[in-house]
């Protein structure tokens, strides 16, 4: 008999159990004896989470392969605890087609580390002009349901609600990059406000984000279809989603790891590696998004996880690309912020980084329970162990890491997708080819 | 003092000082007939222009040559850095060869400090995007100081558009730093970003209402006017140049008002002017006008800015040099 058991982890942090994964499911859940054949993991003072899921990963497969493929992004998200990811249309070619998202979508199979799953283009070529295939995308077998001109604000109103009418019949969803273009200067690198006007940066005001977002929840109620907010970067943003929330209005909203914890002021040596879109804010937007994340104004944590290779990195802070890794620290991160500070509890993070974005993302074998019959995509993490980061360790391609050399609290121990092994904690310690053959 | 000069802020007031009080020692070789002085001799300056620039070039190169380093001058054209080269290749090639300062002017905020930390020899920033331009805050503070004597609590107005000016931003530090109080003038539209805050914490004044500032409780003692580039117009910062002037240009009218109140006043200018929009053709050409002391100032201050940072002296030390020119 084959089959995987791990053994005395806390399920959502609350009592140890161990649970029984065979063909990819989990067959059982409580106090369960080792049979022979059966490959143990010890998960004692373990935290069992379901699998993680990322709305928000730009994979750079096709076009820049230099910077992310499919397969290394994939490898990148199991050591992050991810057990899907969904995979942002600005390649090149954009993912503005059915056979372009299938491809994604069939790359992903192929690797078999985690559930890739495309994005489509809101419209044509990211140019904001013409939709996309919506409905052939949609009716693909990539399935897909999250539409996104990511890197690039949907910012024509017309354009914007023809889309959420369109994706209507298919429950689709628009992932909205809020920021006005009109509204900044075309070089603008960061956020305006002192530091900017200090370094002579040209930067978005946050009102740029705000009147997006503003004009969408309206747009979302007259239509009665789906918005979703992307990398809520201000305050002022995180109000309109309250308001809009407190009326009935379809909108959600994500927050990445980086801006519930780095603020504007890194911008004072230049360096590119904290150039980002949207721009790092001042520390009351910080803190902001993380009472809004704890409130559940904001629904999701999503890692916006961005590499680009070095020689589009190293330049000046305006000519640099926008973009920084998030993957495999994003648990951490917020392990540490946010658990550590009593903030959340285990559950909280399991709603946030797996249920709650599985949810606005439609994936029906994602973010489940962790409950017989449902298919094993599961994280243990080690709640007490630290990470330091290295970005020379990273299973990305890139090394554009912000948070190199820093430390962390809670570390992704093991990482099991489809009811097989994807990732473990000093794997070449302890890992056997037996549990990756699972 | 630093081994770079990036931004003002990297000078403490013992610093400026030092460095001003050198310069005069640089204007008295400026004044002779030979204009050498053997103090940075087998030196080797590059002075690499990301962007154009006359004065700043020219009195860079002239500097170098009257101190008998070997300068040499690359622009963005004739570089690698047009070919597509990065501008940390650039850097890295140019610090190899050996050389002891590179002077360099980039289109990019920050452009200056990035080298910096790049190379093993010295920075200095020539001018970087809209952020800072250290030298030209010095030979202001220095054409201020020879007709002034001391800044400590003397007001200086900076008139124009803030948002994109670098000289407006190392003046502010520097002239902090010697104890002038500054007050900036311009239309909420080119304020930077944050200006509120920022001039809370660093101690000036900000003003939307220039004639409030001529006529002011504080009378004027140097007015720094700005140059506005035409093109910002296109950005919607404000409506005509006609409109400009009347609301923020130093016409006749304002400085007679000026000269009323104070008539030691100074009126100046980094250069190039737009005659006829921020400042009237018979402004920049009145008694008043120290411009053309600023562009003699520029070497001077800039052989003093060379020698702190290559010879690696004190002002104290500096006699020899005028006594080894005359050997």
């Amino acid at each position: 008999m084959s089959g995987l058991l791990i053994t005395g982890a806390r399920v959502l942090g609350r009592d140890a159990a161990d649970l029984l994964i065979e063909d990819g499911r989990i067959v059982e859940v409580g106090r369960i004896a080792p049979s022979p054949g059966v490959v143990v993991i010890d998960a004692d003072g373990l935290v069992a989470l379901p699998g993680l899921v990322d709305l928000h990963t730009h994979l750079r497969e096709p076009g820049r392969e230099d910077a992310e493929t499919i397969a290394s992004g994939s490898g990148a998200a199991a050591a992050g605890g991810f057990t899907a990811i969904f995979a942002m249309a600005n390649t090149d070619p954009v993912t503005d087609t059915a056979e372009a998202a299938e491809r994604v979508r069939d790359l992903g199979r192929t690797c078999g580390l985690v559930d890739v799953v495309p994005v489509g283009a809101v419209t044509m070529g990211l140019r904001g002009e013409r939709l996309a295939e919506l409905g052939l995308m949609a009716r693909s077998r990539a399935g897909v349901r999250v539409f996104s001109d990511d890197g690039r604000c949907v910012a024509d109103g017309r354009i914007m609600r023809r889309a959420l009418e369109y994706i209507k019949p298919f429950g689709g969803v628009v992932s909205q990059h809020a920021q006005d273009p009109r509204l900044a200067d075309s070089s603008a690198c960061c956020h305006e406000g002192e530091i900017s006007g200090r370094l002579g940066l040209p930067g978005w005001p946050g009102v740029a984000e705000e009147a997006i977002v503003a004009r969408d929840v309206m747009l979302a109620r007259y239509t009665g279809s789906r918005v979703h907010v992307a990398h809520v970067s201000t305050a002022g943003t995180v109000e309109v989603i309250r308001w809009a929330k407190a009326r009935g209005i379809a909108v959600t909203a994500e927050v990445t790891p980086h801006h519930l914890a780095l603020t504007t002021d890194l911008l004072v040596g230049y360096d590119p590696v904290y150039k980002v879109n949207p721009p790092l804010r001042p520390q009351e937007d910080v803190e902001a998004l993380r009472d809004a994340l704890v409130d559940g104004t904001i629904d999701a944590v999503a890692t916006d996880h961005a590499p680009h290779a070095r020689h589009d990195k190293d330049h000046t802070f305006v000519d640099a690309a926008f973009g920084m890794l998030g993957l495999e620290t994003a648990l951490p991160v917020v392990s540490d912020l946010l658990v550590r500070t009593d903030r959340l509890g285990w559950a909280d993070v399991a709603r946030i980084m797996s249920a709650n974005p599985a949810r606005i993302g439609g994936l029906p074998g994602q973010g489940r329970p962790l409950v017989a019959g449902e298919p094993a995509n599961l994280t243990l993490v080690d709640p007490d162990r630290p990470v330091t980061v290295d970005a020379a360790a990273s299973r990305s391609r890139s090394r554009n890491n912000p948070w190199h050399g820093r430390t962390f609290t809670g570390a992704v121990h093991t990482t099991i997708h489809r009811g097989r092994v994807t990732h473990r904690i000093d794997s070449t310690a302890h890992a056997t080819e037996a549990e990756y053959a699972q | 003092m630093n081994r770079h000069l990036i931004s003002s802020a990297d000078l403490t007031r013992h610093d400026v000082e030092s460095i001003l009080t050198t310069a005069e020692s640089m204007h008295d070789v400026q004044r002779r007939e030979v204009k050498k002085v053997p103090t940075l001799r087998g030196r080797t300056v590059i002075n690499f222009f990301f962007e154009d620039s006359t004065r700043t070039r020219s009195s860079f190169e002239i500097a170098g040559k009257w101190m008998s380093a070997d300068t040499i001058n690359l622009s963005a054209k004739g570089s690698s850095a047009s070919k597509g080269e990065s501008l940390r290749d650039t850097a890295l090639t140019v610090d190899a060869m050996a050389v002891d300062a590179l002077v360099i002017r980039h289109n990019a905020s920050g452009a200056a400090r990035q080298v910096s930390e790049w190379v093993r020899c010295s920075v200095i920033n020539a001018g970087d995007g809209t952020h800072e331009h250290p030298t030209q805050a010095l030979l202001d503070a220095y054409t201020l100081r020879s007709r002034m004597g001391d800044l400590d609590g003397k007001h200086v107005a900076i008139v124009g558009d803030l948002t994109h000016s670098r000289v407006f931003r190392s003046n502010i530090i520097t002239l902090h730093t010697l104890g002038a109080h500054v007050t900036v003038v311009a239309p909420p539209t080119l304020m930077p970003a944050g200006v509120r805050e920022w001039s809370e914490s660093d101690g000036f004044a900000t003003s939307w209402d220039l004639d409030a500032v001529v006529d002011g409780d504080a009378p004027v003692d140097a007015m720094m006017m700005l140059r506005v580039q035409r093109e910002r117009m296109t950005g919607g910062y404000f409506p005509t140049p006609r409109e400009y002037t009347v609301g923020y240009g130093l016409t006749g009218e304002r400085l007679a008002r000026l000269v009323a109140r104070n008539p030691d006043v100074l009126v100046m200018h980094p250069g190039p002017m737009n005659r006829g929009l921020e400042i009237a053709a018979e402004v920049a050409d009145a008694p008043q006008s120290v411009v053309l002391d600023q562009v003699s100032a520029g070497v001077a201050v800039r052989m003093a800015v060379l020698y702190h940072l290559l010879a690696g002296e004190t002002a104290e030390s500096v006699e020899p040099v005028t006594q080894g020119a005359q050997a």
